[in-house]
């Protein structure tokens, strides 16, 4: 029999399920990839112990015959900006270093709920700010893909959600949770070759996830291929009380209601996507994803979003503001890290703590949120930012009217080496250029593999759909999926 | 309107003055989590995940909060605005876990209203000023930093921290310490009919922010200051006139008034600055983006207008109209909620038991328990609620009065007796035999009796002194040891003289 670790969640699942394979076999087989996988960075905290609780108790709950669970005995990987009881949940940060939650995110105990167990908690970006996994206090998250042609150069997983993309990338983990604020599950997911969704804001509950931008943040599942997101977003949505932002709805049964089929729908090509500079194999991997939609039945129509340019700009002045909010709390007197240098006031106290336990990346952005908000510039940047914000959503309600679906690529370039745009945060930035304009309306939107470049790295389309129309985003997904064919998998050298 | 003015070297001024008054709203949970909201718990007993601020908690509102809120301003006779939103105010204290507080600046739940205090006790109705409130929102508290605990460190309860208030601000529109004084009794007795709001000033419950400018009469408003958590009426009043004369003291001696933040101190009867200009805060308000904005519909808005009781200016126009009562009875009456709630309760029995209407017996239980039960528990240094005769033995003592059976003055002498004993007025009279007497023939042998051991006033009298016609009275029911029924003294007396 093949490695259990080749296989995704949906076959998991099933084998479980049918007694192809233990639900033991299955994280016993994970756990050790995890643990040999230390080159890749992509754990912060690994808990086998966990994941084999889980298997036990859905090979328990077969062997008395019972009805299993929808994820029974599926391990899985959390990102680190989900807190988790009693295990260690840091954002990456220094300043929540050792902090062991006394309660588990809604999300996190949904998928608990639905027999899942969890390998371990992954790296990010510090407080999910950065493109890259660059900015983690744990270390660079490294991306299982290499360069072709010899060069060895390590390479960014993307960012925010590095960890997961790495770990499912390099088949470590069948799964995993990401978060996505204006990007952060599809970029990375374009940079490794696997899935991601974003579901409309309001979808997942944001209770027990680490704040980063509240408007924006929505968690996601990253998975292998499309059919695998639909079954791990199934189990992550739902109205939560909690949230006062969450959507009062049913989850629809998207697995079950899953069909590559496009016909009937009208795929919109927004021309503002078309960016000067965009690498030749992006713009013909975007030609060649619309001869995919076309042949399972689309119909394809040219759109304009006139105010896309304004996106990044808007969005790197809203996330950062509420960023600078949020982020208020982590002030060493309740939790986390505390300095307190000799002689020090209060003032003094909070100043200490948030330079030790705050990373470069993090405090650029909170410097620029509290400036953005100050008096005298709230008028001027704030403001302004969110009128823009309230077009981009007109944009879309005014597209919506001609089309079904957008499709664009997911990122301007593909995975670029680390260390390329530590220097120049404003390239950096730009790599959520495509990404950001659904964040800030909330869509649905998702990216899938769809090809490699000339250095044999791969390359995402993205899909964004109608509010709650994941069905429809995750229906073009498996379209895509389906004509791709993308089979190409990092070579294991960790 | 008002004559207050401060007596200046370079003449007078007026004082200009606007309240903010943080009101704990009356719930049992707190603004955005579960927490209790119970005074006087141990510290940090009632702190919620949220309330501390752990990574990822996220506010949900509590509606009984947001009604109290609404019933509040319709109370005020305010615009409620279906549509309001929680903005963040952010700052860095100890006291403060998530390091903004959740407040309304842009959108805040009533527009506004307005309230009219009585400015003469005396006359209610002689003095009325109309004084306007701009807005009420609604915010959370901050927890508290305890600095006596220990010799170099201070430590912080988060009970506090979160609970609901509503800020009730005011137009600028007092002219004088009475008009601010009358404007937060008022205020206080208002929040306190509706229930929004124990109060209770002393436990913190209800505090006062009073802006203090001075004018020349006629002029610009001036430059103010805040002095920030004044605490009872008397307080505030204190604040309005000390810090008008000090602020033109400083105009005077050629210097400005500088906007800022001061506090009171009782104890030296001054105010202090309380921070300085360099460390002026910039709060950088933004709309909450955990929270959806407020959105009432018209279903919640008529059940909170539903729910409202009869408010004081209501209840008073009702009791000097229906009830026949003075201005003066009916505004003392009506000031606080649990009086006028006592009153109503002792009116009812006292119709029941009597079998008399409420408009017969409205003034004598007035009078009684603003002069006999008040000056009574005055004395006892008791509050209303602590009362040792309830509204049902009072009912039973004014029914005795009613039909006759006690004489003013006999039922003063029972009442005096209830509150030593505790025991119903009945049981008083059957027990001491202090029945009023209404028989002629006793009353007609004492008269004798007096005539006869006073025959020198009884010559004066005859002789024209008619003012000794009280004195016979006096003696007459004294011989009879009060329980005369003085109607019938006096029919007596007259015959036996004339």
């Amino acid at each position: 029999m093949s490695d259990v670790t080749d296989l995704g969640i949906a076959q998991l699942r099933d084998g479980i399920r049918a007694g192809t394979f233990s639900a033991r076999e299955v994280a016993d087989a994970f756990v050790v990839k995890v643990s040999r996988a230390k080159a890749l960075n992509a754990f912060i905290v690994e808990t086998p112990d966990h994941a084999i609780a889980a298997a036990k108790e859905a090979d328990a709950a077969r062997a008395a015959g019972e009805v299993l669970k929808p994820l029974a005995g599926v391990p899985i990987g959390m990102k680190d900006l989900f807190c988790t009881k009693g295990v260690q949940t840091t954002a990456a940060s220094h300043i929540l270093e050792g902090f062991k939650p006394v309660y588990e995110s809604t999300v996190s105990q949904k998928l608990w709920d639905a027999g899942a167990g969890m390998l371990g908690k992954l790296n990010l970006d510090q407080f999910a700010m950065g493109s890259s996994n660059e900015t983690s206090y744990f270390g660079n998250v490294i991306s299982p893909w290499q360069r072709g042609g010899g060069d060895n150069a390590p390479l960014a997983p993307g960012g925010s959600s590095g960890g997961s993309s790495a770990a499912i990338a390099a088949r470590i983990v069948p799964g995993a949770t990401g978060t996505d604020t204006g990007g952060s599950i599809r970029q990375p997911a374009a940079f490794t070759g696997i899935s991601g969704i974003k579901p409309t804001y309001g979808r997942c509950s944001r209770w027990g996830v680490v704040a980063f931008a509240s408007s924006l943040d929505q968690a996601g599942p990253m998975a292998r291929d499309v059919k695998d997101c639909a079954i791990l977003l199934e189990n992550m949505a739902g109205f939560d009380p909690k949230d006062s932002t969450s959507l009062e709805l049913p989850v629809p049964k998207w697995e079950e209601n899953l069909s590559g089929d496009l016909r009937g729908k009208k795929i919109g090509i927004p021309s503002e996507y078309l960016l000067d500079g965009t690498p030749p194999e992006i713009v013909a991997l975007w030609q060649q994803g619309i001869e995919w939609v076309k042949d399972a039945g689309a119909e394809i129509v040219e759109v304009s979003l006139p105010h896309t340019k304004y996106a990044l700009p808007a969005y790197y002045i809203i996330a950062p503001a509420e960023a600078s909010s949020n982020l208020a709390r982590y002030d060493g007197v309740r939790y986390g890290l505390r300095d307190l240098p000799e002689g020090a006031n209060l003032q003094d106290m909070y100043a200490a703590t948030r330079a030790a336990g705050f990373g470069d990346e993090v405090k650029r952005r909170i410097l620029i949120g509290t400036y953005v908000l100050s008096a005298g510039f709230y008028d001027a940047y704030y403001t302004q930012a969110q009128k823009v914000r309230t077009l981009i959503a007109r944009d879309f309600e005014n597209v919506w009217t001609v089309c079904d679906l957008l499709l664009t690529p997911t990122a301007p370039s593909a995975a670029f080496a680390l260390g390329e745009k530590m220097a120049d945060p404003l390239a950096m930035y730009l790599n959520d250029v495509f990404t950001v304009p659904s964040s800030l309306a909330g869509l649905p939107a998702m990216s899938v593999p769809g090809g490699l470049d000339k250095n044999g790295l791969p390359l995402g389309l993205q899909i964004i759909g109608k509010p709650l129309d994941e069905q429809g985003v995750l229906n073009a997904g498996l379209a895509i999926e389906q004509r791709a064919g993308f089979v190409a998998r990092p070579e294991a050298w960790w | 309107m008002s004559e207050y003015r401060i007596k200046g070297e370079t003449g007078d001024w007026e004082v200009v003055v606007g309240l903010e008054v943080h009101a704990q709203v009356t719930s049992n949970a707190k603004l955005f989590s579960g927490a209790s909201t119970a005074f006087g718990a141990e510290p940090n007993s009632q702190v919620s995940l949220i309330d501390a601020a752990m990574p990822g908690m996220l506010p949900t509102p509590n509606e009984e909060c947001i009604r109290q809120a609404v019933r509040t301003g319709m109370a005020l006779g305010a615009v409620i605005n279906k549509y309001s939103r929680f903005d963040r105010k952010n700052y860095f204290y100890a006291d403060l876990p998530q390091g903004y507080q959740i407040s309304q600046l842009f959108h805040p739940i009533v527009g506004e209203g307005e309230i009219s205090v009585s400015l003469d006790e005396k006359n209610p109705d002689a003095e009325v000023k109309t004084i306007g409130i701009e807005r009420i929102h609604i915010e959370q508290d901050a927890g508290k930093l305890m600095h006596d605990q220990h010799p170099t460190r201070s430590y912080v309860d988060l009970n506090r921290a979160g609970v609901a208030l509503m800020e009730i601000v005011s137009k600028p529109d007092m002219r004088s310490p009475i008009e601010a004084g009358a404007y937060l009794a008022k205020l206080r007795s208002i929040v306190r009919y509706v229930g929004s709001c124990d109060g209770n000033m002393d436990q913190g419950s209800m505090r006062a922010d009073v802006n203090v400018s001075v004018r020349k009469p006629g002029e610009e408003f001036g430059t103010r200051t805040e002095t920030k958590n004044v605490n009872s009426v008397r307080f505030v009043m204190q604040v309005v006139e000390i810090e008008a004369k000090r602020q033109v003291a400083v105009i005077e001696a050629g210097g400005r008034i500088v906007q800022e933040t001061r506090l009171f101190d009782p104890d030296r009867g001054e105010t202090r600055s309380m921070r300085s200009k360099e460390d002026a805060h910039d709060y950088r308000y933004f709309p909450d983006p955990d929270l959806l904005p407020l959105v009432l519909d018209d279903a919640f808005l008529d059940a909170c207008q539903a729910s409202l009781p009869e408010l004081p200016d209501a209840k008073r126009r009702r009791y000097e109209q229906d009830l026949g009562l003075t201005a003066y009875n009916a505004a003392v009456l009506t000031a606080d909620a649990d009086t006028a709630r006592w009153f109503e309760a002792l009116l009812a029995e006292s119709v029941r038991v009597a079998g008399k209407s409420n408009s017969e017996l409205a003034r004598p239980a007035a009078n009684w328990l603003i002069s006999d039960l008040f000056g009574a528990l005055n004395k006892l240094g008791k509050s209303l609620d602590e009362s040792p005769v309830s509204p049902e033995r009072g009912a039973e003592l004014l029914a005795l009065q009613a039909d006759g059976t006690l004489s003013g003055p006999l039922a003063k002498q029972v009442f005096e007796i209830m509150l030593e004993t505790g025991d119903g007025a009945s049981k008083i009279v059957e027990e001491r035999g202090l029945k009023q007497t209404s028989d002629t023939g006793a009353i007609e042998a004492v008269i004798a009796e007096v005539m006869a051991k006073n025959p020198n006033q009884l010559e004066q009298y005859r002789g024209g002194k008619e003012a000794l016609f009280g004195f016979f009275v006096g003696q007459t029911m004294k011989a009879m040891g009060g329980k005369a029924n003085p109607a019938v003294v006096n029919e007596l007396l007259k015959r036996v003289l004339n």
